[in-house]
């Protein structure tokens, strides 16, 4: 705290800074620009892999048993002879929905644009400790190494599913993967949250306590309020999940009984008594539905920002857009019971769950209809950020539909479990917070990097992917409607799903082109980093503060005083300007009322 | 072969992009660099806007003329299952008219107010009535899903012990199923894994010295007499794992150490069941499928594959290790005579131990 507390007393001498050497530059940096772009570097590669095991699993899928060379390339001894083995199957798809739940979608989405945006939009120097600060990155760094090298274990990486349900999870006789690769995957989590944990804290506090003169809390962009709640759901419902690792570890290695009990497994009887699987799936779960919160909220930040400034006009129902992040994350922490709807609790339980559940589809349709009647007589500019950001809201209103059905516990007996369940969360957490964090790399890519992404790429990376998404996962609801089960190496074994094969053929060609096209980003990401073209200072006339920083990063952001705010940050296309954008350091002109104060 | 052929095609694709995209950035030198949207952007994009709407809606519809008929939606074989799929094809209708018209707004707004030199945007930041009509229309319509919901959750829920159920169990273990029967007083006998004797086949743990349990009786089929009401209790003896009976939309996990229950009623034999034109058709166009494959299999000097005739089916629906893709039980729905027959046959628990 204490070098940076004194910043606002001291603006003036603040832009020259002591000589900086490559390793506290580039490596060890307590500067929250740097750190945003060592989580989106790293957050990067594990998406990489995450996409890529998402591949091979689909091929599996489509061409069940066949050899494949990729397989045979990248598995080595799990694939003998190019044809997958059923347990590196499960330990692809659990590996998967960690690396891109957590790796990516939390710490590369939240953790990137957290850090490089509540200081540039509230008006700070740094995060309120920018030695927390690179804590928190490197614990993440760590535990993805971590993770990364649990894929190397002998007897297999993780397999019983991201959810790690004990016993299977627990017991390394019931499968391969619950030995020393759960071990890792524990130790990795663990280390996870708390670099989460660390780095959440620090938001919020900066946010509390760091805004420049002016900036009230009703004049923040929507951006700082999503990551400032995200970052209070993080602080709540995170710890949950460290203690039930901690206590799955207990019965891992210490023959604790926290989640097992009455266990007959290869001939012998285990010596746990008294505990229940069911109250891991609520620890779980506790986290775990907020989780999905955590994932989407920092994107819909995003997207409210970008799609006010990209249609030039002020977001619509600023306030009722704060109410509504509120709302969703008041009822995110009192609804992970619809996870569990047949998982042998109470049914009156299901009944509340259900009720909670359903509620939450409010606040999330008054966002929606206020995004599309932000658009409603704009000017739109087609920017590859804005694409991905319409992408955003359609894929969410797509899969969050089906969420009626997920979220009714009486349907969802039926469709509990099934390729259902995956296209839901896929689309409305999956795909949409990933057109989140696209809309903010596109974005916000100048102010990283100081060069602009080039738009051609972008057009031809956000339409190959919006098809990609729908051609993998709208066809998922109809097989997951016929009662196909998720998690299945092969449905050869079920004449009755025959005729579904065909489906998952397409769906896969559909993944395979998709994954494909991501390297049109992945080149232009990298590629613009050299050769962009150098960025103008502020390229998307935005009005909010970050883009009054200089293009070449300081330490500490702006080379003189900090800015002061006058206006709240949805000044586009006002009446009586000649601009159709007023930043927020602009002074309200005589005569001027401020919408909102 | 297939899968080698798409790896080929694919990386021809890849490299194909790569060189694309190298194109794209020579040609680019020189021309206008500028990476912001232009007005001939604005243009392209919002017109490929209208065509993804259309991309959507033609997905939506192909899905359903295609796969449609797929989901086990009309062809229900339980009491309760009705239920289900009335609520289920409420919400559908709801889910497909809102979804329509979101999108249709979205996309046509984005193609219609797409940016042009001159145009300057409606300072439009508020409206109450709005708010509140979006706000309210959900709150009536799921108010509506909430109570249909909850009451037909509590009516497949609530067991009824007065019907005289017939009450058996389910028994979980990777990576089989195992029916228990009450036997003549169709009670269960006591059981707990800590039972399991290997050693004189009592697998399951019963309770040699409970007298409820000596005329228990065994299977690894689950048959059950239609019309009659049936109370599973399930079991597990090693991790979790999850009873799914689509058919009966029925599911319900199993879990080491606690004792769940389903209850339903089988309104439909599988003898029935097989004569319904959906399933003649359904199963005729499933024969084709394996037809052609048994071909392709026989190229390779493979033997061909069964021809597949209609079962209901216990599926195990909670990742549960290695082989849990082929964890299932054979269902059989029969008249009241055939299942009494078929139970007549089978052996009791006291003599099927190995003394």
């Amino acid at each position: 705290m204490s070098t940076h507390a004194d910043t606002h007393a001291h603006d003036d001498d603040h832009g020259h800074h002591h000589k900086e050497t490559f390793v506290t530059k580039y490596i060890f940096s307590q500067d929250h620009k740097m750190i945003a772009k060592q989580y989106l570097v790293t957050g990067t590669i594990m998406g990489v892999i995450g996409v890529l095991m998402s591949i091979m699993f689909r091929m599996q899928i489509a061409w069940p048993e066949e050899p494949n060379i990729l397989f045979e390339a990248l598995l080595g001894k799990w694939a003998p002879g190019g044809v997958m083995d059923a347990d590196i199957y499960l330990a692809l798809v659990t590996i998967h929905g960690t690396i891109m739940v957590f790796f990516v979608l939390t710490a590369g989405l939240s953790g990137t644009f957290s850090n490089l945006l509540i200081p540039l939009q509230i008006g700070a120097r740094d995060m309120a400790s920018g030695f927390l600060n690179m804590i928190s990155y490197w614990l993440f760094f760590l535990s993805s190494v971590i993770m990364v090298i649990s894929l190397f274990v002998e007897a297999g990486p993780a397999a019983a599913g991201w959810t790690i349900y004990p016993p299977l999870s627990a017991l390394p006789m019931a499968q391969g993967g619950s030995g020393m690769g759960m071990t890792l995957w524990l130790v990795s989590m663990a280390i996870f949250i708390a670099s989460s944990l660390l780095g959440s804290l620090n938001y919020v506090v900066t946010v509390i306590n760091l805004r420049t003169k002016g900036m009230s809390m009703t004049r923040l962009p929507l951006t700082i309020w999503a990551f400032f709640v995200t970052a209070i759901i993080g602080i709540v419902s995170f710890p949950v999940l460290l203690s039930a690792a901690l206590l799955l570890i207990m019965d891992r290695s210490f023959g604790t009984s926290f989640f097992l009990s009455d266990i007959f497994i290869q001939g012998e009887v285990l010596h746990y008594q008294g505990g229940s699987p069911v109250l891991f799936e609520h620890l779980f779960w506790f986290l775990g539905h907020p989780e999905v919160y955590i994932v989407i909220l920092p994107a819909m930040g995003l997207v409210s920002e970008i799609m006010a400034t990209n249609s030039r006009k002020p977001i619509f129902g600023y306030r009722a857009m704060i109410a509504s992040i509120l709302a969703i994350a008041f009822l995110s922490t009192i609804v992970w019971g619809h996870h569990m709807f047949v998982s042998g609790m109470n049914p009156f339980l299901g009944s509340v769950f259900t009720f909670t559940t359903l509620l939450i589809a409010i606040p999330s349709a008054v966002k929606a209809f206020n995004w599309i009647t932000t658009i409603w007589k704009g000017n739109i500019q087609m920017n590859p950020a804005m694409l991905f950001s319409i992408g955003f809201v359609s894929t969410f209103i797509t899969g969050g539909l089906t969420g009626i059905i997920l979220g009714d516990s009486a349907l969802d007996i039926n469709v509990h479990d099934t390729y259902f369940v995956i296209a839901h969360f896929h689309l409305v957490m999956g795909i949409s917070a990933l057109y989140g964090m696209f809309a903010g790399i596109y974005h916000w890519y100048p102010k990283m990097f100081g060069r602009m992404l080039n738009k051609k790429l972008g057009y031809i990376h956000f339409w190959v992917t919006a098809v990609c998404a729908y051609g993998v996962f709208f066809p998922m609801h109809f097989i997951g409607m016929a009662g196909l089960p998720r998690r299945y190496y092969t449905n050869s074994n079920f004449p009755l799903f025959d005729d579904l094969a065909n489906v998952n053929v397409v769906i896969t060609i559909f993944a395979i082109i998709g994954g494909i096209f991501q390297l049109v980003y992945l080149y232009n990401f990298f590629a613009s980093m050299f050769y962009g073209k150098k960025a103008e200072q502020n390229p998307w006339k935005s009005t909010t503060l970050e883009w009054t920083t200089p293009v070449k990063h300081l330490h500490g952001n702006w080379p003189g005083a900090i800015p002061h705010v006058y206006r709240w940050s949805y000044d586009y296309s006002k009446p009586g300007h000649d601009v159709d954008f007023v930043p927020q350091n602009v002074p309200l002109m005589e005569g001027e009322e401020e919408l909102h104060h | 072969m297939t899968a080698f052929l798409t790896i080929i095609i694919v990386l021809f694709i890849a490299i194909a992009i790569w060189q694309m995209v190298k194109i794209f950035d020579l040609a680019q030198v020189g021309v206008s660099d500028n990476q912001v949207a232009n007005e001939n952007d604005n243009k392209v994009n919002a017109y490929l806007m209208i065509g993804f709407l259309i991309f959507i809606y033609v997905i939506t519809i192909v899905c359903f003329v295609l796969w449609g008929d797929l989901p086990l939606m009309s062809n229900s074989a339980s009491e309760h299952g009705p239920e289900i799929d009335n609520l289920m094809i409420i919400s559908m209708i709801i889910i497909f008219i809102v979804q329509t018209i979101t999108q249709f707004l979205l996309h046509y707004f984005a193609y219609k107010y797409r940016g042009e030199k001159g145009k300057k945007a409606l300072y439009f930041a508020d409206n109450n009535t709005l708010e509140a009509i979006w706000t309210i229309i959900p709150v009536i319509v799921l108010a509506g899903l909430i109570i249909y919901g909850l009451f037909t959750w509590t009516s497949i829920m609530n067991v009824n012990e007065d019907d005289d159920p017939l009450v058996l169990e389910l028994y979980a273990q990777q990576f089989n199923w195992k029916a228990r029967y009450g036997g003549n007083d169709n009670t269960l006998g006591k059981a707990n894994v800590r039972l399991i004797n290997l050693d004189n086949a009592n697998i399951l743990g019963l309770d040699e010295a409970d007298p409820n349990a000596q005329d228990d009786i065994i299977t690894t089929e689950l048959h059950l007499p239609v019309g009659k009401p049936v109370l599973i209790k399930m079991r597990s003896q090693d991790v979790l794992h999850s009873a799914y009976m689509p058919h009966f939309r029925a599911q319900m996990n199993c879990v080491p150490g606690m004792i769940t229950q389903f209850g339903f009623t089988p309104t439909v034999t599988t003898a029935e069941m097989r004569q319904t034109p959906e399933m003649i058709e359904k199963v005729a166009n499933i024969n084709e499928i394996r037809k052609e494959k048994s071909k392709e299999l026989a190229a390779k000097g493979e033997a061909a594959l069964d021809p597949y005739e209609f079962d209901y089916i216990l599926l195990c629906n909670k990742i549960c290790g290695k082989s849990h893709y082929n964890m299932q039980m054979k269902i059989i729905v029969e008249t009241q005579e055939e299942f009494d027959a078929w139970m007549a046959e089978q052996k009791e628990f006291k003599d099927s131990l190995i003394k």
